[in-house]
């Protein structure tokens, strides 16, 4: 069983929650960029949040099912419809076979989920799924691909009510090993200022702006180059912030300031080209805190989805609809009076 | 968590990890010592623990914190620094010397020149104190397989640039602050590029996926650009010609 893809925005990949364990080899763990909706996507179709889903930046494609199949779709909504038919997005859906599936562009955040019935069955690397671009890992789905589509039996009809992480906000960050290498002003005056997502982004990272100086070390271009996290703050020779994502490299010679929370970088992958961002410094007990929430909130997910009830306003062709299916007859031969 | 006066010293990295750093300089000790602390953590590896890695002076610990918490886990890693002496810790054994043909220069390797001045030498100086320089595989990061290598001479500690070359190619051999780094993949960079080699330092379709471990030892050999191209006809191990030989122990 297999998910055509009919034509495809240029920056689609297979994702899972990535692979672990190839830091000392230099390779990062890839993964969804928004493990949320990776998890929301299961909870609808009542699957492992292991799985494989196509992330798409920006903006989907047309895809046509091989057969009847489920899918799902979360992250930051798009325009989407199933054979013409306007479908609802953070829901599950069945796609019969033959029937196609149009998704546009996003009209908020970046990174928008196709979720199947079994999973993206493509070849695990080193454990997973994951799509590594800069690795040379797995490439960007291409129009005339097939998606492999494992086992699967359940039903659709399914949505669930999302946090919005579409705009970009808050990100909770902590002190980590290079804070100190930026004076307390420097710091101070990073926590104050409103960031705007700038142009440059992709899976390895996303460029900052703000008004106003930039936020430069002492020393910077000689430090030794030391281990890299994503969610870390780096500061380029020029002092511009880059937070780094789940395929930012392993190693690296610029400074980092502070470390995004694991709980917000579903944010800070989200937010859109111009959308606004702020720093809050937490201690590590407070941020432990949240992110045992975080865990917590992905755990209870699964508990969050209910049936999918179609706005008839929805239905284009709501007159061809067999709306009286089952009713009998009262004067009918066969009654069973 | 703040700076200590003294190293060895554990900081954290973010939420989920912690560094042991054991100087702020990357040394022949210093570099043994991590190499040989995150062996000790492999080999303890507390529930808890995801990953473990090394940089240039540093062992690095992933951990989950909602089972093993920073206290937890800054007692262990304090615990195992006080067990020995580890700056006086061992190369680990298994190593191999890999001689790497290599382009200095010419239009493959356009920076060379511009290094050469930063280092105070002429073009042809410094391709011959490069090239017989023999270098250990430091650490492995930045991207997938890709080795950090040295120490060079310290004439050759020359600072990385202010701005990104926009991209080089895979194979490609940089320079700054006394050390090498041999792109595994194209890539931007702030370092100098200076050689250019067919070695493929990760091979996703290939087993090994990764060609080098740290603590192996490498030398850039000069040859001439006709020399590459005849090596890349006849590159199916993706080891760009390179002669390697077991180090003994």
């Amino acid at each position: 069983m297999s998910l055509h893809v009919l034509r495809i925005g240029p920056a689609c990949t297979i994702q899972d929650q990535g692979r672990f364990g190839y830091t000392e080899q230099g390779l990062s763990r890839a993964g969804a960029a928004d493990l949320m909706a990776l998890h929301e996507g299961a909870a609808l179709l009542g699957q492992s949040p292991q799985l494989a889903a196509l992330e798409m930046a920006g903006m989907g494609g047309e895809f046509e099912a091989s057969q009847d199949m489920r899918i799902a779709l979360t992250g930051a909504p798009m325009a989407c419809s199933i054979d013409g038919t306007p479908a609802v997005w953070n829901a599950s859906h069945q796609l019969l076979k033959g029937q196609h599936l149009s998704l546009g562009a996003v009209s908020r955040g970046s990174y928008g989920y196709l979720h199947v019935g079994g999973g993206i069955a493509s070849d695990p690397f080193l454990g997973s799924r994951a799509v590594h671009l800069t690795a040379k890992v797995g490439q960007v789905a291409a129009a005339g691909d097939a998606l492999p589509v494992g086992q699967d039996d359940g039903d659709a009809g399914q949505k669930i009510a999302v946090s919005d992480r579409f705009q970009g906000g808050t990100l909770h960050v902590v002190r980590s090993f290079q804070s100190d290498l930026f004076d307390d002003a420097t710091r101070a005056r990073f926590e104050q200022t409103e960031f705007t997502r700038g142009p440059r982004a992709n899976r390895m990272g996303m460029q900052l702006d703000s008004a106003g100086e930039g936020f430069a070390a002492k020393g910077q271009l000689n430090i030794l180059s030391e281990v890299i996290t994503p969610g870390d703050i780096q500061m380029t020779g020029t002092g511009n912030p880059f937070i780094l994502l789940n395929e930012c490299q392993t190693t690296g010679g610029y400074p980092r300031i502070a470390t995004v929370l694991p709980c917000d970088l579903p944010r800070a992958a989200q937010t859109p080209a111009g959308g606004a961002i702020r720093f809050k410094f937490v201690t590590l007990e407070e941020a432990a805190d949240l992110q045992a929430a975080f865990v917590r909130d992905l755990g209870r997910l699964p508990s969050k989805t209910e049936a999918l009830v179609r706005n008839p306003h929805d239905i284009s062709d709501l007159l061809s609809y067999q709306l009286i299916s089952g009713v009998v007859s009262a004067t009918e031969k066969g009654d069973p009076q | 968590m703040t700076h200590a006066d003294q190293f060895p010293m554990v900081r954290n990295v973010g939420l989920d990890g912690m560094l042991v750093t054991f100087a702020d300089t990357m040394t022949e000790t210093s570099n043994r010592a991590a190499l040989a602390f995150r062996g000790m953590m492999e080999a303890e590896r507390p529930s808890g623990v995801i990953e473990t890695s090394t940089s240039l002076a540093s062992a690095y610990v992933r951990f989950d914190p909602g089972q093993l918490s920073h206290v937890e886990c800054e007692g262990w890693l304090n615990r195992l620094l006080a067990d020995r002496d580890w700056y006086a810790a061992r190369l680990p054994k298994g190593r191999k010397f890999w001689r790497v043909p290599t382009v200095y220069g010419t239009d493959l390797a356009p920076q060379l020149e511009d290094a050469a001045a930063a280092a105070g030498l002429s073009a042809s100086d410094a391709v011959e104190r490069l090239a017989s320089s023999r270098v250990r595989v430091l650490t492995i990061g930045f991207a997938p397989g890709q080795p950090y290598l040295g120490p060079l001479e310290p004439a050759f500690d020359i600072p990385r640039l202010k701005e990104l070359n926009p991209m080089v190619p895979e194979g490609a051999l940089v320079l700054a602050i006394s050390q090498f780094v041999l792109f595994s993949g194209p890539t931007p960079t702030g370092w100098r590029h200076v050689g250019q080699t067919a070695f493929r330092c990760f091979q996703p379709e290939r087993t090994p996926t990764f060609a080098l471990n740290p603590g192996d030892e490498m030398q850039f050999v000069s040859i001439t650009p006709d020399e590459l191209d005849e090596i890349r006809t006849r590159n199916e191990d993706g080891y760009g010609g390179a002669q390697i030989e077991e180090i003994e122990a």
